[in-house]
């Protein structure tokens, strides 16, 4: 199996305001390798500025090896990923697809889980029901979204979930009360949330005041690449100087300058990209979810996905 | 690729021997005179073809008695397979991992014909043809990840991920270098690797965690990992000691070539798609040190790596007692010219 396999779009649906579902197949039509509740995928989007790759959860059956679905909400004032699939992506076209990674998986010793979704957060949240649902594992979902029109999936979540599915509509005044959603739960019991930071921060607030394990508590983060000052990069290896403008990553710099470097979730979490700094003359500014507080004071590790230098030139052993 | 499968024991009368082709393709572990614990780690999709890295499974002319080898074992203790519940999703992964690379890799010996979820499985050395569903352990006659073990050279352990860890949830393990999987069933990776000596102290399991922990689907890696064995025997287990144990004391100068082995283990580490598990493969390769003695540079190399061991290594590998005896033999065959690096035989 290789790590990156060519697809072709072969279906686009709108299934909501703002929100674009596409169906990915083999350009050569070989079957694709099953995954776990939770993965995501790595597209490589055309952009006119250069091949820019983001993760999306896949959202549909593992059991179906003819084709991968992903769910798209078009981020305004966004580097342009979501809006190219929004605006320039077609069925009939090719992408570059790295294969699905898990870097929010099920804890399969859990008792009971509990599952909330905020908004487009629904996407993994539903490929861990659906997998929960077929190994008859005891579980809930909470779907906090805007408004019903916005409740992309919401029929899909409820063909699985039945009479577990609740669901929060902020247009009627309801949202998630997490002290009553994580109070007197059972020992054994593991929460998974992914929606937008104010409701991650929430989730790990209350669920600590109460008492959960940091362990038992779940959540998913991509962290989208944060524009920043123009700087350089010095390869030190190769003696290359790669520059890297304001809105794009470092990573992606690198790339688009021909050098192949590791990477895994290029959000910031799963740590694979990680650079050692050699030398810098500006401050880093550390945008991801990896590295420890300590470890960023002493300046000499950098998570070129999503974090940057403050302009200036920095080496890195790459 | 025809490959001739020998008729031989790994027990009693100890038959089992090494065609020419199989010592030369032996993977000797020794780059350099001097060995310590690193993290060894490389990439382990395709190597040269005929060698035992071509491949992700590797089958040689041991297969057919490797395999009947493992049955005694089992048929002697059932406890040798183990896999907890939550690990179903793993097996079906691992038997799916190793009847397509089987079938793919070695179509005279192995086929596999899938129409959706019925599955017809064939594997010609031992006469098997099994029809099934993917995904219904009901339509196989044992569980899915012990239905293929069975059927397939070397041990296996199924690593579930969870916490930062990896779990030792599952495992197929008749071949083992002194180890126990009933005894390590659900360890944590480093309660798991508690006895090495010296690699805690210099981090070798931190890194290697934080490597696997990221592993990649598609993307599967290799180490070795190595050891000696008196007379050719896969079972040397804790649970059989006194079987193999008192074997040490046989060792003799006259002996040393036909009874001491060096037992190198290929292990590999392959990331799950359905379960997001991990499988650790460990495919142990026997030669005689009178096979590797006809290559000089692999002689010279094994003396000196042996002589230099630190003896809290040799005391973890068991090579205390007969240490002397095989240095001893090999010394006669070391003239202490520098060996160029490189593992390769000639």
């Amino acid at each position: 199996m290789r790590p990156v396999i060519e697809m072709t779009i072969a279906r686009t649906l709108d299934v909501a305001p703002g929100i674009r579902e596409f169906w990915l197949k083999a350009a050569d039509g070989s079957a694709l390798p099953a995954y776990s509740g939770g993965s995501h995928i790595v597209l490589g989007l055309p952009l006119p500025g250069g091949l820019q790759r983001n993760p999306y959860s896949l959202v549909g059956d593992p059991a179906d090896a003819s084709k991968w679905r992903i769910a798209v909400r078009r981020q305004e004032g966004s580097r342009g990923g979501s809006a190219w699939l929004h605006d320039t992506a077609a069925e009939g076209m090719r992408l570059q697809v790295a294969v699905p990674a898990n870097l929010f998986p099920m804890a399969r010793l859990a008792r009971h889980h509990v599952l909330i979704a905020g908004g487009i957060g629904i996407t993994p949240i539903l490929s861990h029901a659906r997998e929960m649902a077929r190994l008859g594992l005891s579980f809930e979902v909470h779907y906090a979204y805007r408004a019903r029109a916005f409740a992309a999936l919401a029929d899909e979540v409820g063909a699985i979930a039945g009479d577990r599915l609740r669901r929060y509509d902020q247009s009627d005044g309801e949202k998630v009360d997490f002290e009553a959603l994580l109070a007197g739960r059972p020992l054994g019991t593991h929460a998974y949330l992914c929606g937008p930071q104010p409701m991650v921060e929430a989730f790990h607030a209350i669920g600590t005041r109460l008492g959960w394990p940091g362990d038992r508590l779940h959540s998913e983060r991509f962290v989208a690449p944060p524009p920043g000052d123009a700087f350089s990069v010095r390869l030190a290896r190769s003696g290359l100087r790669v520059e890297v403008p304001p809105h794009r990553s470092m990573l992606e710099a690198i790339e688009a300058a021909g050098v192949s470097a590791p990477f895994m979730c290029r959000g910031g979490a799963c740590g694979q990209c990680e650079l050692e700094v050699l030398e810098a003359d500006s401050a880093l500014q550390h945008n991801d979810l990896y590295l420890s507080a300590e470890v960023r004071a002493g300046g000499r590790r950098i998570m070129p996905c999503v974090s940057r230098a403050c302009g200036g030139c920095i080496t890195v052993d790459l | 690729m025809n490959i001739r499968f020998r008729d031989e024991t790994f027990r009693g009368d100890y038959s089992y021997r090494n065609s020419d082709a199989t010592v030369r393709r032996f993977p000797f572990p020794f780059g350099l005179d001097e060995y310590m614990y690193s993290v060894n780690i490389e990439r382990h999709n395709g190597g040269p073809a005929g060698s035992v890295y071509e491949f992700a499974f590797d089958i040689d002319e041991h297969y057919v008695a490797e395999c009947r080898d493992r049955a005694i074992t089992l048929e002697r203790d059932p406890g040798r397979c183990v896999s907890l519940p939550h690990m179903i999703d793993a097996e079906w992964d691992v038997l799916e991992l190793i009847m397509t690379s089987l079938a793919h890799d070695y179509p005279d010996h192995f086929g596999l014909q899938c129409d959706g979820a019925r599955w017809t499985w064939t594997n010609r050395p031992l006469g098997i043809e099994q029809a099934f569903v993917f995904g219904d352990a009901a339509t196989l006659p044992c569980p899915p990840f012990e239905y293929i073990t069975r059927q397939t050279q070397g041990d296996f352990v199924i690593m579930d991920q969870r916490d930062g860890d990896l779990w030792a949830d599952a495992g197929m393990i008749t071949s083992q270098a002194d180890w126990s999987m009933s005894f390590d069933t659900g360890m944590s990776f480093k309660e798991w690797h508690g006895p090495v000596p010296r690699a805690h102290e210099i981090g070798v399991f931190d890194r290697a965690l934080k490597y696997l922990l990221m592993l990649q689907l598609g993307q599967p890696v290799r180490r070795l990992n190595w050891t000696m064995t008196v007379n050719p025997r896969l079972d040397t287990a804790p649970e059989t000691y006194p079987e193999w144990g008192p074997d040490r004391a046989s060792v003799r100068l006259d002996n040393v070539p036909d009874k001491v082995h060096l037992r190198v283990e290929l292990q590999a580490l392959f990331r799950l798609p359905r379960s997001n598990g991990v499988l650790f493969s460990i495919r142990c390769y026997l030669a005689s040190v009178g096979d590797l003695a006809r290559y000089p540079r692999w002689a010279k190399r094994l003396h000196r790596v042996l002589r230099d061991l630190p003896q809290d290594l040799a005391e973890y590998k068991g090579l205390v007692r007969y240490r002397p005896t095989v240095l001893e033999w090999l010394s006669r065959l070391d003239d202490g010219a520098p060996v160029a690096p490189g593992t390769h035989p000639e």
